[in-house]
């Protein structure tokens, strides 16, 4: 486990793990099981009709975290994997996932997971999931995440999803339900350069009576990169939405940014903003007069854009 | 010391040459508090962002502290001890008001206790506005005071301030004057301040009156203000054909 520089640092970078973890956690290395650990009250099981696991947190479960990287270190590798989360009623806990790609060839190496929450009465889940890519070789680097999330009456769930540079190609689903005063908040950063692209398609569905959903969605595209954002909340009861996308583009780059609500119900309250745009002048100006250069006033914009 | 030698600025509009600043010389001492008054459109804000940099003359020449400064950056003249509270402070979206103060101080471990001192010196308790962003979530008087905090952060020899006052409550005007007043009596620095308030004025050393891109008028508060508001009372034909009807 963990055996060599490259397994380091992209476990670090991407679930910031240093040395062995603690708690419960499954590091998956080219396609293949490079460690696992259950806990008392957090149980990871590998399925065995596709590849994937079953993580199940019991009952009652506060303040635990679950890391679950995946890293891909060869060249060639395209792997499909399905990874199941049972959580039970009146947790709290964290699940830190996330894949890192270090591809030195010219094969193209993917990596394309389906994540599907049930997340039981009155728990809370925080869900961190970063996305990295590094290596000169001419191979892709892909990753195409499916994340689907089940909250049952008065169950809430934090998902924070982070792709900064080095992933050349990613496809994002994301699909909320949300039961009974259920609450799902998505924040949602992206910054694509070169020729990189990047679609993420969402869709919170407020079924439950007052039930919450919010979304942040941050982005920045450079060079001749593209992104596409299709951020969708249905409401089908007396809820709240939020969906709220902002983008700063540069260069050569290209974003479509299509955010839709429907209300199915007179009391649904839902609301969108989007908003697309370069670094404006005076935000560089104004940073200059402090003393820093057109570059660094440049990057502390970016930095603080998508912190 | 800062120096401006036979400044001008002239932009082109429909093929026509447009004179904003006419041979403007000046010379402004150390630890001076001046304020720039006069007319709108006169050229005020044109001349303050020559000194900062921002606006590039089409001739003359600049000196600070006996250095050329005409062909340097805004940076480069930031970085000689320069600063400039912009009229209409730009919004920044994740940038935090401890982000900025931290920039402006250029000491990464800026203290807590430090950044409560500049944004008390303008009316602002830093337990409600440290960790907020300085985005379009704040008022146009809060933006505004957090750049006068920034400018205060910054600490260099020369401050630049355009109309500080400008979109700023009664109360926080005050407690704005009060800081002009303390950092003058300090010695520490040189003020320019764009102002068209009688109280900022009362504080100067010098007041220069600028109108259609020239110095009109300069000398002490005591002798100019007196001028100033005779101009403005006597200033609407209309309205005193209507009072002697």
């Amino acid at each position: 486990m963990m055996d060599n520089e490259i397994d380091r640092e992209l476990l670090e970078k991407i679930a910031d793990m240093l040395g062995k973890p603690v708690g419960a956690f499954n590091i998956r290395k080219d396609s293949g099981c490079d460690g696992r650990q259950s806990t008392e009250h957090i149980e990871i099981t590998g399925k065995e009709d596709k590849p994937g696991i079953d993580i199940r947190v019991k009952d009652g479960t506060v303040g635990e975290t679950c890391h679950i990287p995946v890293i891909i270190t060869k060249p060639g590798i395209e792997e499909m994997v399905y990874n199941d989360f049972y959580i039970g009623e009146n947790c709290d806990v964290n699940i830190v996932a996330g894949c890192g790609i270090h591809n030195c060839g010219d094969q193209t190496s993917r990596h394309d997971g389906v994540h599907t929450f049930y997340v039981g009465k009155n728990s809370h889940v925080k869900y961190t999931e970063k996305h990295y890519g590094e290596g000169d070789g001419k191979g892709g680097k892909i990753m195409n995440p499916q994340t689907v999330v089940y909250l049952e009456e008065g169950a809430s769930i934090q998902m924070d999803t982070t792709q900064i540079r080095g992933i050349d190609s990613t496809k994002r689903y994301t699909k909320i339900v949300c039961g009974k005063g259920a609450e799902a908040v998505i924040t949602e950063r992206l910054l694509t350069h070169g020729d990189q692209i990047a679609e993420s398609d969402m869709e919170i569905v407020l079924d439950g009576e007052d039930s919450k959903g919010r979304v942040i969605s941050r982005s920045v595209a450079q060079d001749e990169s593209s992104q596409v954002f299709y951020p969708r909340m249905v409401g089908n009861a007396q809820c709240f939405g939020h969906v709220q996308c902002d983008s700063i583009i540069m260069g050569n780059a290209k974003i479509k940014s299509i955010p839709a609500i429907t209300a199915n119900c007179t009391e649904a309250q839902l609301v969108h903003e989007a908003a697309i745009g370069k670094i404006a002048g005076d935000q560089l100006l104004k940073l200059e007069t402090l003393g820093l250069t057109e570059e660094e006033a440049e990057d502390c914009i970016l930095k603080g854009f998508l912190a | 010391m800062l120096e401006l030698k036979h400044i001008s600025y002239t932009v082109r509009e429909d093929g026509n040459e447009l004179g904003i600043l006419n041979d403007i010389s000046l010379t402004i001492d150390d630890h001076k508090l001046v304020v720039f008054t006069g007319p709108n459109g006169g050229g005020k804000t044109t001349l303050a962002k020559i000194i900062m940099g921002l606006v590039k003359p089409t001739s003359g020449q600049i000196l600070w502290n006996g250095q050329d400064i005409t062909d340097l950056g805004i940076t480069e003249r930031a970085r000689l001890g320069i600063s400039y509270g912009f009229q209409q402070p730009p919004r920044f979206k994740g940038l935090t008001v401890r982000n900025l103060l931290t920039l402006a101080s250029g000491d990464d471990k800026l203290s807590k206790d430090k950044c409560c001192q500049y944004l008390t010196r303008v009316g602002l308790c830093a337990n409600d506005y440290l960790d907020r962003e300085v985005d379009v979530s704040l008022s146009g008087g809060e933006v505004k005071r957090i750049e006068i905090a920034s400018i205060l952060a910054r600490n260099s020899q020369l401050m630049i301030f355009d109309e500080p006052e400008a979109g700023i409550d009664l109360w926080s005007f005050a407690r704005l004057t009060e800081t002009f007043e303390q950092i003058h009596a300090t010695g520490t620095a040189t003020m320019i301040i764009i102002s068209h308030q009688e109280r900022i004025i009362s504080l100067a050393d010098e007041v220069i009156v600028v109108g259609d891109g020239a110095i009109r008028h300069r000398g002490a508060a005591a002798d100019i203000l007196p001028q100033i508001l005779a101009d403005t009372l006597g200033g609407c034909p209309v309205l005193t054909k209507e009072v002697k009807a």
